[in-house]
């Protein structure tokens, strides 16, 4: 109520309408009809694009290799199904701008022949290097949506001295449940690979968070690490964005990660809880990432519920799976309702960063119209990071983008918590972003003007050098002239002295 | 139709403007009544003068900048501000004064700065200083208490306050930060001057004062609940109360013969009001919890300054004016730490964290 004591560890955040008890009590649907054909981008994780090594007509089995990964920050793809290649071409990517990107095309035969899978004897005796090769190998990623590629984290681990393995199972995304049914449903396997982790690189002790309003999932986690005392299964309370990485390791380690820093610089390596368990997949069963559980839900889908699809299968199919009301439907959403993006079509493909699907109604995103802002300072309470939103997007608005640079535009992590408090409903993450792009864009410029400004430069000098290369040529040969003219001159003289 | 851009986060907060401004006025209402109930009719009658001209004024200046008036009339800021201008006007004053302080306020106080969200000065508390210096008789003409129906009745009410029939049968004396504001001018001390204060009373709101700030238990109360709503924060209105009964009791104890005790500082004049609802406003008071607590205690500093060794007897429109005028420099020096930086802006060392 007065807040007077605030947890010293706790800053910001929100309590969001949850929407979460309209899938947390039903079991993950595992037993999605295989789609016919199946569209898989070559870049479902941040970094390079994998390169296809298949050709269209080729037969491949599920589980293989569709593309490798490219350069040190990169992921490979594996086919979701066996069937054929029936296409590498460009499609519409789950994005705001749904602008199409390079994606292997299977048509699945319905066999769901696996390749053959390789599994170690006792994965638990693997050696580090090894663990992290295979992670690699089975393209896992993060899958809280960041989507970084998981050896790499882990080798970056390995590299530093890491006392902490932190597993965010926050799921602080209103909607959002299907960390919170993985934990339910597959404490044990998460568990075996949160040990894997913790071997993959050397770390002594590894901490689950997971937010109180998930009792369930905290149990069955508690009781899935009851044997092993290097990890632990905390609750941390139930508020918006403790799923920010940086959030929740503040308020259970007390540690803050420098500004310019990363969490390796503490000691820390943060993945989130839907990894641990594809890294148990891709070690213990030696199965690459080829699926994930999605929750589906919004007011305008009939049976919200947790789904395991595989990757590439089209949204527009999952839906229609899980009974949705198309005229009901205001917006489509891919990921939580706080930082998920807007998807213009539903012909896109489930890739691995997608943990939602929302289908929202007009009553979900209830927007009423902009109002001026009342200096409430509701976004300056709400801000996890402690920044001044009206602040700042009051300078954006009068276009002093170093000013708002100045109150720590770049440290903002759009996370929406002052866009949804504001009572004037005033689009402030929307002023930070644009801003974001601003910047990049003047930077851009601004090194492009630079390059122009060196090209002209070096023109110049080059024409100044020409001129006067020029110049000293005319001079010489001038002289040479001269010389020469001199030279006629004496020839011409000499025997006009003999004449004489 | 939204104006809004298809962006993150795709729901939002329930509460709005409208709704804030809503609980404010309920939050008021029963400080408000209570003002009717103990001052009769004209009290009523000014009531409904300040907040309809409020509501004019306002209409009139959206006109004047082209905006449609309807969506800004129903935010209910301009309700807030009047009702806010009458709670602090002598009860029976007459209608004019109710009319030129919604003017100050509206046009003086919110427009001439931009509207909404934008003034540099609480209306209000604008309003009630320049009607204070510009009519000191008619502002300090101060009615005894006369609950409903024992005072003038409905018709004689109107008179009171709409032709301006003075002082009916001498039913106006002083309020106690007058009072004794004077008995001090004419240097008798206090004991003396207080024999017929009654602090309960004064509680209660049974006191002579303005309209609406009588009752420091229905503001109390009004604003203890306003905090359960989330509307406002402890910050200001702890501050606040707590410099004035901090700085009261160290010198009503160093010299009880000249200084006001505390109890008599934090139940007298617009205290309670202020605390809550005028220091408080959103638009004329800092953005961040430190930035808060230093804005209430600067207020409070200077209402027991004005109020112990200035000219006037009460203190708070000053205070909080002067205290409005130095949010802009309280925002600019005190802002949040940002995650991962220290106070300057500096990011963390590694080795200290």
């Amino acid at each position: 109520m007065f807040a007077l004591f605030e947890n010293p560890r706790l800053r910001g955040g929100i309590h969001a309408e949850e929407h979460k008890s309209e899938t947390s009590p039903l079991s993950i649907v595992t037993d999605f009809p295989m789609p016919k054909k199946l569209y898989i981008p070559v870049q479902q994780h941040v970094g390079k694009p994998a390169e296809p090594v298949v050709k269209v007509g080729e037969k491949v089995l599920k589980g293989q290799l569709l593309a490798y990964s490219q350069g040190t920050i990169s992921a490979p793809v594996h086919a979701p199904t066996s069937g054929i290649i029936a296409d590498v071409k460009d499609f519409p990517a789950p994005h705001p701008s749904a602008l199409p990107i390079r994606t292997v095309v299977i048509e699945s035969d319905g066999k769901e022949q696996w390749a053959q899978l390789i599994v170690p004897e006792d994965p638990f005796q693997l050696e580090p290097e090894e663990i992290c090769q295979r992670v690699g190998a089975a393209g896992v990623v993060g899958l809280g949506g960041a989507v970084f590629p998981s050896a790499v984290k882990l080798s970056l681990g390995r590299k530093n001295k890491i006392h902490t393995l932190l597993i965010n199972a926050g799921e602080c995304e209103p909607y959002l449940t299907c960390d919170d049914r993985l934990m339910q449903e597959r404490a044990e396997q998460i568990v075996a690979g949160i040990r894997l982790m913790l071997r993959g690189m050397d770390a002594p002790k590894a901490m689950v968070g997971i937010e109180d309003n998930k009792p369930e999932a905290f149990a069955a986690m508690q009781t899935a690490a009851r044997d092993f005392p290097n990890i632990v299964v905390a609750q941390v309370p139930t508020r918006y964005p403790m799923g920010w990485d940086r959030q929740m390791l503040r308020y259970l380690t007390g540690q803050e990660i420098p500004a310019d820093g990363r969490a390796t610089d503490i000691g820390v390596v943060v993945h989130n809880v839907a990894t641990a368990f594809a890294v148990y997949q891709a070690i213990c069963l030696g199965q690459p990432l080829i699926s994930r559980v999605v929750t589906v839900s919004g007011a305008a889908v009939a049976k919200p519920r947790n789904v395991e699809v595989p990757i590439g299968t089209l949204m527009s199919e999952v839906l229609a799976f899980c009974g949705l009301e198309k005229s009901k439907m205001a917006r489509l959403v891919m990921g939580g309702p706080m930082m998920g993006d807007a998807l213009p079509i539903a012909e896109v493909p489930v890739v691995k960063a997608c943990n939602g699907i929302l289908a929202l109604s007009h009553a979900d995103i209830d927007e009423p119209a902009i109002q001026p802002c009342i200096r409430c300072s509701s976004c300056v309470t709400a801000c996890p990071v402690g920044l001044l939103p009206l602040e700042m997007a009051s300078r954006i608005k009068a276009n002093q983008l170093d000013s708002a640079v100045d109150l720590g535009l770049k440290d903002c992590i759009s996370c929406g918590s002052c866009s949804y408090v504001c009572p004037s409903n005033i689009p402030l993450v929307h002023y930070f972003k644009f801003a974001s792009g601003e910047l990049v864009k003047r930077q851009q410029a601004e090194h492009k003007a630079e390059q122009t400004k060196r090209l002209v430069e070096d023109r110049n000098n080059r024409m100044e050098r020409a001129r006067l290369e020029a110049e000293a040529e005319a001079l010489r040969a001038q002289e040479a002239r001269a010389a020469r003219l001199a030279a006629a001159q004496q020839a011409q003289a000499a025997p006009a002295e003999e004449t004489v | 139709m939204s104006n809004k851009p298809i962006s993150g986060p795709h729901v939002a907060a329930t509460r709005r403007v409208d709704q804030i401004m809503r609980l404010v006025i309920l939050a008021l209402a029963p400080a408000t009544a209570c003002g009717v109930f103990l001052f009769g009719w004209p009290a009523l009658y000014l009531l409904a003068v300040t907040v309809l001209s409020a509501m004019a004024f306002e209409g009139l200046c959206l006109k004047m900048k082209g905006v449609a008036a309807m969506p800004y009339l129903r935010d209910g800021s301009a309700i807030v501000t009047g009702l806010l201008v009458a709670m602090t006007l002598p009860p029976w004053a007459p209608w004019w004064i109710g009319v030129v302080g919604s003017a100050l306020a509206i046009v003086l106080g919110k427009h001439v700065y931009g509207g909404l969200g934008q003034n540099l000065f609480n209306p209000a508390m604008l309003a009630r200083v320049a009607l204070l210096i510009s009519f000191p008789i008619e502002m300090t003409t101060w009615a005894n208490v006369s609950p409903l129906f024992t005072g003038p009745g409905v018709i004689d009410s109107l008179a009171i306050t709409f032709s301006g029939l003075e002082n009916p049968d001498a039913v106006t004396g002083a309020t106690t930060l007058g009072w004794v504001k004077t008995e001090f001018s004419q240097n008798r001390l206090l004991p003396g001057s207080l024999i017929e204060y009654s602090g309960f009373l004064a509680f209660l709101g049974w006191e002579r004062g303005s309209l609406g700030e009588t009752s420091s238990l229905l503001l109390l109360a009004g604003g203890i609940w306003l905090m359960r709503q989330g509307v406002i924060k402890w910050h200001i209105p702890v501050s606040l109360l707590f410099s004035i009964l901090l700085l009261s009791t160290i010198f009503h104890t160093w010299d009880s013969q000249h200084y006001l005790g505390p109890w008599v500082h934090l139940n007298s004049g617009a205290v309670m009001l202020v605390a809550f609802f005028i220091a408080t406003d959103y638009v004329t008071s800092p953005n961040t919890p430190l930035g808060q607590v230093v804005f209430g205690a600067g207020c409070g500093l200077l209402i027991f300054v004005i109020r112990s060794w200035g000219g006037y007897p009460e203190g708070t429109g000053f205070a909080i004016l002067l205290m409005n005028a130095v949010t802009p420099l309280i925002d600019h020096y005190i802002r949040p730490r940002i995650y991962g930086r220290y106070r300057n802006g500096k990011p963390l060392d590694i080795s200290n964290s």
